[in-house]
């Protein structure tokens, strides 16, 4: 009888345990951010409907905001209601809401998932923990692709980034994106100047000049975009011969519609998406927020988003756990930027040099578009 | 005259009157409130930002204070009571993590300071640790938060507390109200006055922003800086040798081996965590900026800048904002023109046609109305593009050569197309209620009279509906100056609105403040336009409807 007692009282305890940590103290909703479209399936598909499976109660709200998250956290601090849990962004501006004070601080080790063979969690990002607030997620990279069935006879496909200010060779028009960065690297690196010098030359007045005037050989035959899924519609309707964007807007017109569209991977611009927690929530819904980032940032939650779009894990581990697309079937390790056959030659998103020179260069950017 | 109840009848109406205005009043008043509260306050506070810039000395006040003793004309670096001051500002900022918002603030001004700051405020524990360790080798007992407690609390007014409360509340505005749980021994801080303003500081920030308990906390690095800093002055060594309060000792402790203290100047310290601290134009871009209220964005909101020597033009290559608000007046013009063009003959149509075809004609008006302003949008770029409907036509009618389409989009004329076609209605409309009221017996009657159809048309029937063109005029010109989303999907880069960079600068660039100071000019520029069309034409000649 006594012992009854005893094998009683130890599942009531462990019965509550389990009920603290379904809900005691943590909130049962939840709103995310994210991009909307393809990605944002992905992860519902990899991240949420997991983490609901196994946290039953708890209810996902998604808002497709990610483009203005900065300017609306901002306005939400300001007037005391933030209303997003965990919102996706991209590491700049991870970095400038970190600075804003808008984003939570992260101890990675402390607060993120180790790698299944015990690596800490800050070995496993690395490098690509941009700053104290930002949680890595993806690699993606902007890069280009190109009309197959428009190459000019007797030319090969486009295979470096200098081609795209080869008008003779590949006549067309071009779709670049309608900001500096990036398109000044790339005017640079085809002007002569090494890549190791870009950013040093980017720094001066002349610089910034030579970068533009290069551009300026090709501004009569460039459209320029400002959403991501532009260039693949361009591309499509053979408005432009090729165009910038990001590489699973190109993975998905090709393998995914079919379209005659090639991929060149040539000084591919690596940057990083992820997700910041707002500074300001109460103590349930910041528990419930981080303990959703633990989850969906683990190695193989992020191996596991790479059957649906063909964006980079953001951690060693889980890259050779990357399979097959969900519904294609197809190998996704070749179609990931960061695979050693397209990453022969890349940039990574300089944040700390664009963070200072993103207002000045992009006065001079528009001021040079304006013309 | 006197009214029935024997009150002067002046009176007596006077107050009928104002009996009525108030009950008018008050029957608007739901009205009134809800536009000043959701329409009139958030636009005004919005617009304030274009000239607000309390942040640089919110954020280092004490900085802003010395700054005002160095000439910026000199091209010198400034001296180390400067560098004193930034250190203790920048300190207490980083630890509430402000000062990367005045990096950026400042960044918008002087490429660079964003890093600068971001760096410093990374780095600047180092300073501090090299005080931090000797005075605790040469005194233990202050490593410890209770000592401090004890030293630093006693008898007094708690001045200095309130004071320095005063400055954490200018930083982060009521963030700091609430019992501290220190009474600031008046004694101490006048032999201590640095070392008791920098506890004072952290007293503040752990107790209210951390919620600990100050008394079994150990002060931050700052502090120590002020005891070191305050050892150097021979007034404070005298004043501690008469001193007997608790842990007079430590102190004694520490004067007597002041050689072991570091002879750290801050002006060096800073240059090592990044040199750029000694660039005077660093200097002078936070000089600019240090006053409450700046002109900054209004001057960079048309082209200019403030140079050493006060506003000048910015250089050719960053000019852009003047241009862009000329062709913004300059498409809205046209636009309008084009939906006069185009809307009068349409709503002549719908006045005069029988009901049965008036209303299907009107249903053809409303439909694109209804519908999602990016819809139609996006169903211009299929038609207009290079490969589009209207180019394929074109090319295969002959008219147009297979290798020269036309452009019709990405450019100036792409907006032009869709947004007179966005603005149509608002143009058809108020014409056709207008005409609508115009009897046709007065064109009979001046036909009857010998007129031809073009002179009744022109002398009888158009004065008439003048006012319905001045109505459709306004609002398809007032709304066509602020579109930006029509203007970003076709515009292309010759064809986009000074909308377009507002849109920029409150979602992309986060500079709200000269996005306010373009919204300011923009707000402005269309009163005073409203303005001459008052002295011109008359806003008494509007009509929309009856």
């Amino acid at each position: 009888m006594r012992k009854l007692h005893i094998v009683s009282a130890v599942s009531t305890l462990g019965l509550m345990a389990g009920l603290a940590h379904a809900g005691g103290h943590m909130a049962s909703d939840m709103t995310l951010v994210s991009w909307g479209g393809a990605y944002q399936q992905s992860q519902i598909n990899a991240y949420t409907d997991p983490y609901v499976a196994m946290n039953s109660g708890v209810t996902v709200t998604w808002d497709e905001s990610s483009a203005e998250a900065v300017a609306k956290l901002r306005a939400m601090n300001e007037a005391g209601n933030i209303t997003w849990d965990v919102v996706d962004v991209v590491a700049a501006d991870a970095l400038r809401l970190c600075d804003e004070g808008l984003a939570m601080e992260i101890d990675a080790n402390d607060q993120l998932a180790a790698a299944p063979d015990g690596t800490s969690a800050e070995d496993d990002f690395g490098d690509l923990l941009v700053g104290d607030c930002f949680i890595p997620q993806i690699v993606y990279s902007t890069t280009f692709g190109y009309r197959t069935d428009m190459v000019p006879a007797g030319a090969e496909a486009p295979n470096d980034i200098c081609d795209v200010f080869d008008l003779e060779t590949y006549p067309g028009m071009r779709a670049l994106e309608k900001r500096p960065i990036n398109n000044v690297e790339w005017a640079l690196l085809c002007d002569g100047v090494a890549k190791a010098d870009v950013y040093d030359v980017l720094a001066t007045e002349e610089g910034q000049e030579q970068a533009l005037a290069k551009l300026d050989t090709i501004k009569d035959s460039v459209i320029w975009w400002s959403a991501g899924a532009d260039t693949p519609q361009l591309l499509a309707d053979g408005e432009i011969f090729m165009g910038s964007t990001y590489n699973g807007r190109l993975f998905a017109a090709i393998e995914e519609q079919g379209q005659p569209i090639g991929m060149m991977w040539d000084a591919q611009v690596f940057d990083l998406d992820g997700w910041i927690i707002p500074e300001g929530l109460s103590d349930e819904r910041k528990a419930r927020a981080l303990d959703f980032v633990y989850f969906a940032t683990d190695t193989q939650r992020l191996a596991d988003q790479a059957k649906y779009i063909s964006y980079g894990p953001a951690r060693l581990s889980s890259a050779p756990l990357v399979g097959q697309h969900a519904s294609l079937g197809i190998d996704m390790a070749p179609h990931m930027p960061t695979d050693p056959n397209n990453a022969a030659n890349t940039f990574l998103y300089n944040y700390e040099f664009w963070a200072d020179y993103r207002d000045d260069i992009d006065a001079k950017f528009q001021a040079w578009l304006a013309q | 005259m006197l009214a029935a109840d024997g009150t002067p009848l002046k009176t007596s109406l006077a107050r009928a009157l104002r009996r009525q205005k108030i009950r008018a009043l008050a029957l608007i008043a739901p009205l009134l409130l809800f536009v000043v509260i959701t329409f009139i306050i958030p636009i005004a506070t919005m617009l304030f930002r274009s000239v607000e810039n309390q942040i640089v000395s919110n954020t280092m006040p004490e900085a802003t204070l010395a700054l005002q003793n160095w000439d910026e004309s000199s091209d010198q670096t400034p001296e180390e009571p400067l560098f004193q001051a930034l250190y203790f500002d920048l300190f207490k900022a980083a630890e509430a993590k402000e000062h990367t918002k005045l990096g950026t603030r400042l960044n918008y001004e002087q490429t660079g300071t964003s890093s600068l700051f971001r760096t410093t405020g990374r780095k600047l524990d180092d300073v501090g640790e090299e005080w931090q360790d000797p005075i605790e080798d040469i005194a233990p007992a202050l490593k410890d938060g209770e000592t401090w407690f004890a030293l630093m609390s006693g008898r007094g007014d708690n001045t200095l507390l309130e004071a320095r409360r005063s400055l954490w509340n200018d930083m982060v505005p009521d963030a700091f109200n609430g019992d501290v749980g220190l009474t600031l021994s008046d004694e101490v801080a006048g032999m201590l006055p640095l070392t008791a303003a920098a506890y004072s500081d952290w007293a503040i920030f752990e107790a209210l922003e951390e919620g600990r308990d100050i008394a079994k906390r150990d002060p931050w690095e700052a502090v120590y800086v002020g005891l070191g800093l305050d050892l150097r002055n021979a007034d404070t060594v005298a004043a501690i040798d008469s001193y007997s309060g608790p842990h007079a000792q430590d102190l004694k402790l520490l004067t007597a081996q002041l050689d072991q203290l570091p002879d750290l100047m801050f002006r060096d310290a800073f240059a090592d965590l990044d040199e750029d601290w000694l660039d005077p134009e660093v200097w002078q871009t936070i000089k600019i900026y240090s006053p409450d209220y700046t002109s900054g964005y209004f001057l960079n909101a048309v082209d200019m800048e403030i140079g050493s020597d006060g506003a000048q033009m910015r250089p050719d290559n960053q000019q852009i904002y003047i241009k862009l608000f000329v062709r913004t007046l300059w498409m809205s013009l046209v636009i309008t023109a084009s939906c006069i063009v185009l809307g009068y003959p349409v709503a002549w149509l719908l006045a005069n046609l029988p009901l049965r075809s008036a209303n299907v004609l009107m249903i053809l008006v409303l439909l694109p109305f209804w519908t999602s302003l990016l819809v139609r949008t996006s169903a211009w770029k299929v038609l207009l593009q290079q490969q589009g409907v209207i180019n394929e036509i074109l090319v295969w009618l002959g008219f147009v050569d297979d290798a020269n389409r036309l452009i019709l989009m990405n450019n100036a004329t792409g907006t032009v197309i869709a947004m007179t076609h966005i603005l149509l209605p608002f143009m058809i409309l108020p014409l056709y209620s207008v005409m609508k009221t115009i009897p046709p017996t007065y064109l009979r009657a001046a036909k009857s009279l010998g007129a031809t159809n073009w002179t009744a048309f022109w002398r009888v029937y158009f004065p008439q509906s003048v006012p319905g063109i001045g109505a459709g005029s306004i609002l398809v010109f007032i709304l066509a100056i602020g579109y930006y989303i029509t203007p970003e999907i076709v515009g292309g880069t010759s064809g986009v609105f000074i909308s377009n960079r507002i849109a920029y600068h409150i979602s992309s660039s986060l500079n709200w403040g000269l996005a306010a100071a373009l919204g300011s000019i923009l707000l402005a520029v269309v009163l005073l336009l409203y303005w001459l069309y008052d002295r011109i034409v008359g806003i008494d000649n509007v009509k929309l409807g009856g």
